[in-house]
């Protein structure tokens, strides 16, 4: 049942992820994105991590997603007010992600897959037991992540205010 | 798979499905009836006796009236923005205890549809998911008003979550579970009180933000209709109208299900336990106690409507900024330090 429900979601991520890049509209790119952040809560809520689907989807496609929306809806997005693009451009990103995919089938070739065994009962991904390690195990990192946070957040109110003399 | 367990579920989402939409109709007569009344005018009373069958009428207008899609407007999303709103408002419903436990013959038939372990962050998603319905609507009508109230529901839905969160987080302290279950028992029971009592401050900035997030005066700057005609839902008609007035009415339901639940005691009230009733009777009063609360709940929502003065849009930003946020921060260190110092 569980291998199902996974190629499901696998597949719906896949779709979706392409989609962002495929869609015309950037609206539509950022509504398939907000599709995929869904899929891949599914993928949590599959190993059993209900905390970390939840919270995915409350800071990704709740918060994060909307303010990208939010920019997108203002911009005033036509045709005409495309930036043209040269030929040289294209053809450097061309080469560019050739050269990338012939990386990545080199190190795919070299990857030998394990096995993997996915635990059937565990509460690893519940409330209880992410707050503990938190604050045992990752207390340091925790808590400088939550100074790089308060630092962001301090720089942006100063951006926002200097923009305004 | 527990066909049982299956067919408990789907009965039970049938049941409250139907109830949401029942309640939501009546509600917008009671809500014309409330008017009236606060108004001194009669209200609809034309349509069946005392007008009771004004909802009715309302609906087969909705249905019957001339369907409207903007030439210039995205025609995918502009009926996928009222789906998705309605879609959020019946979604948060699955996690509300509606009362104990039935048995029938040795069967026992919950009142919850998913007693999920991180309950309340369940609602939280949903909530905040909710808002695309009117952004997309919003947009996809190619319409400045229609626009403006978009994001102005956006930005005020963004910004209240915030002061929601944290209220919550309070919450949480004092009751040390996020299923909404096990706060509403735990709010029972010997020298159990209701939440209201031990978090005042945190049930007020609760109410205020539900009002806010359920876009309801005096907080309805996304659809003010003396500035913005009709705001995100401008260029709606028909049903598509219909279902962004109805799925108002049902998020109203169940913010006034969840705040009956977390700060009221849900379908507790103090003595029940006292009465040793017979299990199904007693499953029949707790069902009628938590609707009592909601039906309070949803008449304080429309006495606020008809009593403040909707307010202006720097007021409600400084408000949620300013004063909500700092006041739920201050609220949440309060109560960890009690917790620390005298428990």
């Amino acid at each position: 049942m569980s291998l199902y429900l996974f190629l499901t979601l696998a597949i719906l991520t896949i779709i979706s992820a392409l989609a962002v890049v495929f869609s015309k509209n950037p609206m539509y790119s950022v509504l398939w994105l907000i599709v995929c952040f869904f899929t891949i809560a599914g993928h949590y809520v599959l190993l059993n991590a209900q905390f970390l689907a939840i919270v995915h989807l409350i800071v990704y496609a709740g918060a994060i997603m909307v303010l990208f929306l939010f920019v997108v809806m203002l911009l005033n997005l036509n045709a005409d007010t495309e930036p043209h693009k040269s030929n040289l451009s294209k053809i450097a990103s061309a080469i560019a992600a050739g050269l990338f995919f012939v990386v990545l089938i080199a190190s795919m070739r070299a990857t030998e897959l394990g096995e993997f065994n996915l635990p059937n009962k565990t509460n690893i991904g519940f409330v209880e037991e992410v707050g503990k390690k938190l604050f045992t195990d990752f207390l340091l990192p925790f808590e400088i992540s939550s100074v790089l946070f308060l630092s962001a957040m301090i720089g942006s109110v100063l951006l926002a205010k200097k923009e305004k003399k | 798979m527990d066909w049982a367990l299956l067919l408990d579920k789907t009965i039970l989402i049938v049941i409250i499905f139907a109830v949401s939409l029942g309640i939501a109709a009546y509600s917008t007569y009671g809500e014309r009836k409330i008017a009236a009344f606060l108004q001194d005018r009669v209200g609809p009373d034309r349509a069946g006796p005392f007008g009771l069958l004004q909802p009715i009428a309302d609906g087969v207008k909705m249905f019957t009236k001339e369907e409207i899609i903007p030439n210039a407007s995205d025609k995918f999303l502009f009926i996928v923005g009222p789906c998705i709103f309605m879609m959020t408002a019946l979604m948060t419903s699955a996690i509300i205890p509606w009362g104990k436990s039935f048995n029938f013959g040795g069967h026992e038939f919950g009142l919850q549809v998913a007693d999920l372990n991180v309950g309340l962050l369940y609602l939280f998603a949903v909530i905040s998911i909710g808002g695309y319905g009117i952004m997309i609507g919003g947009w996809a009508s190619n319409n400045k008003f229609a626009l403006l109230g978009a994001l102005r529901a956006a930005s005020q839905m963004i910004s209240y979550e915030l002061a929601m969160g944290m209220s919550i987080v309070a919450l949480l302290l004092i009751n040390n579970s996020l299923s909404l279950r096990e706060i509403v028992d735990g709010q029972a029971g010997d020298g159990n009180v209701w939440n209201v009592v031990r978090q005042p401050i945190g049930f007020l900035i609760f109410l205020i933000c539900a009002f806010a997030e359920c876009n309801r005066a005096p907080f309805d700057l996304p659809e003010s209709e003396s500035e913005l005609i009709g705001g995100y839902h401008t260029e709606f008609s028909s049903m598509k109208l219909g279902l962004f007035l109805f799925a108002e009415y049902i998020n109203m339901f169940i913010s006034s299900a969840i705040i009956a639940s977390l700060y009221f005691g849900g379908y507790h009230f103090p003595g029940i336990d006292s009465l040793d009733l017979p299990q199904n009777i007693a499953a029949i009063v707790s069902i009628a106690v938590l609707f009592a609360k909601i039906l309070f709940f949803i008449f304080f929502f429309m006495w606020v409507r008809w009593t403040l003065p909707r307010f202006r849009y720097d007021q409600l930003m400084n408000l949620g900024w300013k004063i909500l946020i700092p006041l739920s921060i201050v609220n949440v260190l309060v109560t960890g330090a009690w917790i620390t110092f005298f428990k």
